[in-house]
């Protein structure tokens, strides 16, 4: 309950009070040093040294050698495997972030408060995002292989088994996205469930009085009030799909053929399993200015469609 | 009474009312035969949804024959709880389960006490290029991890800490995110209240453990639970830095049990069960913590 008494205080007060004080330049470091120091070691100094390893050849064993745009050069030039990693990424998001805003929004509308059992769902769908991702996979690799559960109650009531998913690389795609989806939209279920419950009650029963009708006043009241949560979920919901590794990596290695390589994948393949640590490296800078990319033109855009005022 | 949601008047409001709704008559009857349905519906989505880890369980304690049948059967003849102790066998989960423990709990004591220190450095002292320093850190929020797993490898191996426990805690320990998040909650702590024991001669670390932290605890209690859960399904940093039993950790277990025994379907299941059990009791237990932090911060790990 405390909380809900602090966030009354106006921020005014606080700074009318720090104004007073004389600086705290000494406490500040004694306060700032521990974190700082592991900051700087392992956040500030390895982003620093990834870009310039990028541009040499870096072999775990032996020396480094200056290569310029090298890497670079070779990954959006020569390099298939770069270019199907890329696609295969793409796909993924393109495939993987509505389909979770939508089914998130949805369920999060669908379990209101007038619901039984309302807390059990939101536990429920929020469990697979706490589990290890690995764990998931494996489960759904057993779900979705030849004679598994889906293919065996296929067989059992149409008469038809399913597609081998794992095995196709039509499919493996569609599967490592459902498997995602699974484990991940209970997430943005609690972003948006948290965000209704805080819609002022009044805005909608005044709609309601208007003669709006339910699906007029989700579209035209609770959706606008919603957007600054729609837009904190999906800048982060895309900056964690353009990092999708462990899905494809546990559930097809990648394949089959190269159908299911991520960006992500292709790096750690390069780094860790053929060892050029500067090509990965590159890898990695090139997925990084994707992800600002994209941010950035979801900041500019926001402007259009999020309501900040209430 | 929706404890999650309490911090709104709005829903409180809303929620004791429902117990005043007058028993449906007329067009009220119709609104809940949809309820019902809806319900029912709804039912089924969650039935649906938890098909996958209720037959993880179900497999995990059949025999092998009885894995792939048709039509499906939810349960063998008899429960094998002997597939645990064998998959046990099989790798050593239970040092896997210890090395993930350690990393995890250590990890987070370390996010907690540092991210502390820090968020009260930024919400409540003044020092120069305070606002600079704050927004260095924040920037750094956006950087994914496969940036730096490569140079963090090679300051690894320079270390001599492949293998080791310090590698797989130390480089997630000091990430932005908890600093960010605690001060974003410090700050709505009214400063009158410390005034008070500074007038009694509190210097900042009785400030902030004796009042700025028992007020926070929400907070600290969202930092630790994430913490903690990103550590333990942490796959891709442990697959990169260890290669030995002695600092596996349960991921990572995982992924070499799919190898060693991919054909043994109900083993797979029982360790998949095991490693899922920890952070889904967590789950259970701190669910109101959790529902609420997200409420309140719209932030988690991620």
């Amino acid at each position: 309950m405390a909380i809900s008494a602090a966030t009354v205080v106006p921020a005014g007060t606080r700074r009318g009070t720090t104004e007073i004080r004389k600086g705290d330049g000494k406490a500040a470091l004694g306060f700032l040093t521990p974190g700082a120091l592991g900051f700087l070691a392992f956040t500030l100094f390895p982003v620093v040294a990834s870009l310039v390893m990028s541009f040499f050849d870096w072999p775990v064993l032996g020396s480094p050698s200056f290569a310029g745009f090298g890497n670079y050069v070779e990954l959006f030039t020569t390099d298939d495997t770069f270019r199907t990693a890329i696609l295969n990424t793409l796909l993924f998001v393109v495939l993987y972030v509505p389909i979770n805003v939508v089914v998130s929004m949805s369920l999060a509308v669908w379990i209101s408060p007038r619901v039984a059992g309302r807390r059990f769902y939101r536990v429920l769908f929020f469990i697979p995002a706490v589990t290890p991702m690995v764990g998931n996979a494996v489960v759904f690799s057993l779900l979705m292989t030849p004679n598994g559960l889906i293919d065996s109650t296929m067989k059992s009531l149409f008469g038809v088994g399913a597609p081998n998913f794992l095995g196709s690389s039509s499919w493996a795609m569609p599967a490592v996205v459902l498997l995602s989806v699974w484990q991940g939209f209970g997430y943005n279920l609690l972003v948006f469930s948290a965000a209704l419950d805080a819609v002022p009650q009044h805005l909608v029963e005044a709609a309601e009085i208007d003669g709006a009708g339910t699906v007029r006043r989700f579209f035209s009241v609770v959706l606008p009030l919603l957007s600054p949560s729609i837009f904190f979920a999906t800048v982060l919901t895309l900056i964690s799909s353009f990092q999708v590794f462990t899905q494809s990596y546990v559930l097809t290695g990648g394949g089959p053929g190269n159908s299911t390589t991520t960006l992500v994948m292709y790096l750690y393949q390069s780094g860790f399993q053929f060892f050029r640590l500067g090509f990965a490296s590159a890898i990695a800078w090139v997925l990084f200015v994707f992800i600002m990319v994209v941010t950035a033109i979801q900041f500019l855009g926001q402007k259009k469609w999020v309501h900040y005022d209430q | 009474m929706t404890s999650d949601t309490s911090a709104h008047p709005a829903v409180r409001a809303r929620g004791s009312r429902r117990g005043a709704v007058p028993a449906p008559t007329g067009p009220r009857s119709r609104h809940r035969g949809r309820r019902v349905v809806s319900q029912v519906l709804l039912t089924l989505v969650g039935v649906l949804f938890a098909m996958p880890l209720v037959w993880m369980v179900a497999s995990s304690l059949k025999s092998g024959g009885e894995i792939f049948s048709t039509p499906p059967k939810l349960l063998g003849d008899r429960l094998l709880f002997s597939n645990y102790t064998q998959a046990m066998d099989y790798l050593p989960f239970a040092r896997f389960m210890l090395n993930t423990l350690f990393v995890a709990v250590a990890g987070t004591l370390i996010t907690l006490v540092t991210s502390a220190l820090s968020a009260y450095a930024f919400a409540r002292l003044r020092f120069r290029f305070r606002e600079a320093i704050f927004l260095l850190y924040l920037g750094t929020l956006m950087v994914p991890q496969e940036v730096v797993v490569v140079p963090m490898f090679l300051i690894m191996k320079d270390l001599g800490w492949v293998n080791s426990f310090q590698a797989l805690i130390l480089p997630w320990a000091f990430t932005a995110f908890g600093t960010f998040l605690l001060r974003q909650f410090f700050l709505t702590i009214p400063t009158e209240l410390e005034e008070a024991a500074k007038i009694d001669g509190a210097g900042h670390v009785r400030i902030l453990t004796r009042v700025i932290a028992p007020i926070a605890a929400p907070a600290f209690a969202v930092l630790a639970v994430f913490t903690f859960i990103n550590y333990w399904n942490s796959f891709l940093w442990p697959l990169i830095i260890t290669n030995d039993v002695s600092t596996t950790t349960v991921p990572l277990g995982l992924n070499l049990f799919l190898g060693q025994n991919g054909q043994e379907w109900q083993l797979l299941m029982a360790a998949a069960t095991i490693s899922m059990a920890p952070t889904v009791l967590l789950v259970l237990v701190l669910q109101k913590y959790l529902v609420r932090g997200i409420a309140l911060s719209g932030l988690g790990g991620r």
